[in-house]
């Protein structure tokens, strides 16, 4: 399939593990940001063909991982009213707030439905003129502008009966707490290339600047991902922190500008609490004022919910990239994907997830996880 | 898709029960939930710790306990083999077939899976109020037709209707009847380290064509359900003299639960590789969009089997040009299934819990 089999090739795969191996010199310590990445990285093995040198740690870009417990509730709590129509993305099903999860919440005689595109929810909503429609909108860069639109068009079409459940984050304020934060580790970032679709790289360029810490913008293949090495390694070895893009197939400088004015028409920046992490100023994405009335929390009166996360999960230092999966005493033994004590075990793009689904400890030879990890960390 | 089979699979899976002291933030385990989810049909880790913790033990036997894909059992000379499965899915058709095609062929390769030449299959619908009767008709020529060419018959039967609601236009059960006409002993308890597995076929196409004429996703081409009888396939093998000694079909959970499923019964470890499975571009594509990986999507007419080394390659020649290697079992003591990736590394291939769910980004 074109753009699939040549970015998972075995033989560029090879080259790219050994040009990586000529250049790298000491060792360094790199972040890939999204869940798509690690999931990717963790699937194919690409750590695997990395030097002993290079140590690869999984970054907070997993949306279903950070929406925080309280939305959750929210979503399971509204999903429940006899009048409404809840509308998710498919992973968001299953991830537990307090009370259950939307599941849950279906089995239960909720009407919680699937779809692909937020569109289709706005669609429901003109189809059934007398019950509530909530969507549930998650996400980071990547889904804010189907987001947007989905409210823009309702609001067009005069659809009152639509909200939305918010819970956008942003993905630059979470790298500047990762870099700024007393003992970070990470030398040099792999940026989530489809983020940098939308939004473009430009706001990458001064935290480079400032860190001096090298950004590439790469791909979800494992040969975008090795390359995004590459690219990342020859940078710190050079000495140079600048923003450079693997994935030019999709991404350019300054992004998408119509889909970044139509974010920008709906939504403002706002505040935002991270599963795991806690609240990062200017992090997430909210509705303008002129677009309140598809606030679900105000429609619905649902704006001061608070939970305690459990202190012993260490799936906030996991998102941080300050633990590694293997680390926490309680992976593949009384956390796992059946029983999950945090968000990165639950969610299929969660780092604990991924490590569970695709290594174990006691497997046999390669497909534990690598030595080099568990001793580097 | 969501079909429970009570004597299909019936297999712990590596669900670990372990009292949980924790001050959790995720506080109901999923697999204590209080309700039924779809999820519990869906193949995966779920529905195994339903069949484990409460079919299992409820209906105690060593039949149930060989955890294949049917009973295999003596009646005076003869040996038989009993199964029986229910079919609900929706869209009632797609391409490639519909429920009706479904409800034959679904039964008839559980008992091809037991090395059985299928003979005799009962039909249960439950019909719900409002059913066009075009719709019932088309779907009783169709298991008319599907029984013809799988060489069965369908020998008694029952129909209930339910209120309007209460049903989705049509849920049938069939159950079969087959005779063995071998001594082999198909089952994982038969499978040897060494042995080598052959997949007939390529993977994904039925989950993905249900997926496509449900949710309404258009691709470039249509994919049509590999929806097929199985029953001709495992004769020719058994008469061909092949040592055949574990069948799986490919439904729900698709490839990889039926190789965890194996290897976690047989006690044994499966090396496979991943470039020997066949995915068709269409099906790929699919998968890619929605996040999907087609180990886990449902077939209807894909089987592996296990078979001593030396006869692979008889054995490949039998099943056709589509039929391919696809691994091994190794000689290690863990239970785990590992796969070689396209690029060259090694990883665990796992059940998974429930549904695959498309993902967000």
């Amino acid at each position: 399939m074109k753009y699939i089999n040549e970015y998972r090739d075995a033989k560029a795969a090879r080259q790219f593990a050994n040009a990586i191996a000529q250049i790298t010199t000491k060792p360094w310590t790199l972040m890939e940001v999204c869940g798509g990445q690690t999931h990717a990285i963790v699937k194919y093995g690409v750590d695997e063909l990395l030097p002993e040198d290079i140590t690869l740690l999984h970054g907070p870009g997993c949306p279903v991982c950070v929406t925080p417990v309280e939305l959750i509730d929210k979503a399971v709590e509204i999903s429940s009213r006899p009048d409404v129509v809840f509308i998710s993305f498919g992973d968001m099903m299953r991830v537990p707030g307090t009370n259950g999860d939307l599941l849950s919440a279906k089995a239960a005689g909720g009407d919680v439905r699937m779809v692909y595109s937020p569109l289709d929810a706005v669609k429901i909503a003109q189809e059934n003129p007398n019950r509530q429609v909530v969507f549930f909108a998650v996400g980071f860069e990547t889904t804010a502008p189907a987001n947007a639109m989905a409210v823009f068009q309702a609001k067009q079409r005069g659809i009152h009966n639509f909200s939305i459940l918010v819970s956008h984050v942003l993905v630059p304020p979470a790298i500047e707490t990762i870099l700024s934060a007393p003992g970070n580790r990470v030398q040099g970032i792999l940026a989530a290339g489809h983020v940098c679709a939308v939004v473009g790289y430009t706001e990458y360029e001064p935290l480079a600047q400032k860190y001096h810490v090298p950004f590439v913008v790469t791909g979800f293949e494992p040969i975008d991902i090795l390359q995004g090495v590459y690219m990342t390694i020859r940078q710190l070895e050079q000495g140079r922190a600048e923003v450079e893009n693997q994935y030019a197939r999709c991404v350019r400088r300054e992004g998408n500008l119509p889909a970044q004015k139509l974010v920008n028409d709906i939504f403002t920046i706002v505040p935002r609490k991270w599963r795991g992490i806690g609240e990062i100023a200017h992090s997430g994405l909210g509705l303008r004022e002129a677009y309140t009335e598809f606030d679900a929390e105000k429609r619905f009166g649902l704006t001061d919910y608070s939970v305690e996360e459990s202190s012993d999960c260490m799936s906030g230092l996991v998102l941080q990239g300050m633990k590694k999966p293997f680390e926490c005493p309680a992976f593949g033994t009384l956390c796992t994907p059946e029983h999950p004590l945090g968000a990165t075990m639950v969610s299929n793009e969660g780092a604990c997830a991924a490590y569970y689904r695709y290594r174990r400890p006691d497997a046999p030879e390669k497909a534990a996880l690598s030595k080099k990890a568990e001793v580097r960390l | 898709m969501n079909t429970i089979r009570l004597n299909d699979d019936l297999i712990s899976g590596q669900d670990s029960e372990q009292g949980i002291n924790f001050n959790v933030s995720c506080p109901i385990p999923i697999s204590d939930y209080p309700n039924i989810l779809l999820a519990h049909g869906s193949g995966g880790k779920l529905m195994h710790s339903l069949l484990d913790k409460m079919m299992l033990p409820a209906f105690s036997n060593p039949l149930l306990e060989a955890q294949h894909d049917g009973a295999v059992f003596p009646v005076g000379n003869a040996r038989l083999a009993f199964t029986t499965d229910s079919y609900v899915v929706h869209p009632l058709f797609f391409p490639g077939g519909d429920i009706g095609t479904l409800a034959v062929n679904g039964t008839v390769n559980d008992l091809a899976m037991c090395g059985a030449r299928p003979l005799f299959l009962s039909a249960g619908f439950i019909l719900e109020e409002g059913l066009p009767m075009e719709t019932l008709w088309q779907i009783i020529q169709s298991m008319q037709r599907t029984a013809h060419e799988a060489g069965v018959q369908i020998v008694t039967g029952d129909t209930k209707v339910v209120d309007k609601g209460k049903g989705d236009g049509i849920f049938i059960n069939t159950a079969g009847v087959g005779v063995i006409e071998h001594n082999l002993t198909i089952a994982p308890a038969s499978v040897r380290s060494g042995d080598v597995i052959l997949i007939n076929g390529d993977i994904g196409r039925h989950g993905m064509a249900i997926m496509a004429a449900r949710e309404g996703l258009a691709f470039e081409s249509e994919i049509i359900s590999d929806c097929a009888p199985l029953a001709a396939s495992v004769l020719a093998l058994l008469d061909a003299q092949i040592d055949v000694h574990c069948l799986r079909d490919l439904t729900r959970g698709g490839l990889a639960s039926a190789l965890v499923e194996i290897a976690t019964s047989a006690r044994l470890g499966i090396h496979i590789v991943e470039h020997d499975i066949q995915v068709t571009e269409d099906v790929r594509g699919a998968c890619e969009i929605l996040g999907l990986d087609p180990m886990y999507v449902a077939n209807e007419g894909r089987f592996i089997a296990f078979v001593p080394a030396d006869q692979a390659a008889h054995a490949q020649s039998i099943l056709g040009d589509d039929a391919s290697v696809i691994g091994t079992v190794q000689s290690n003591a863990s239970t785990f299934v590992t796969m070689e990736s396209v690029i060259g590394t090694n990883r665990i291939v796992d059940m998974l819990s429930g549904e695959q769910l498309p993902r967000i980004c």
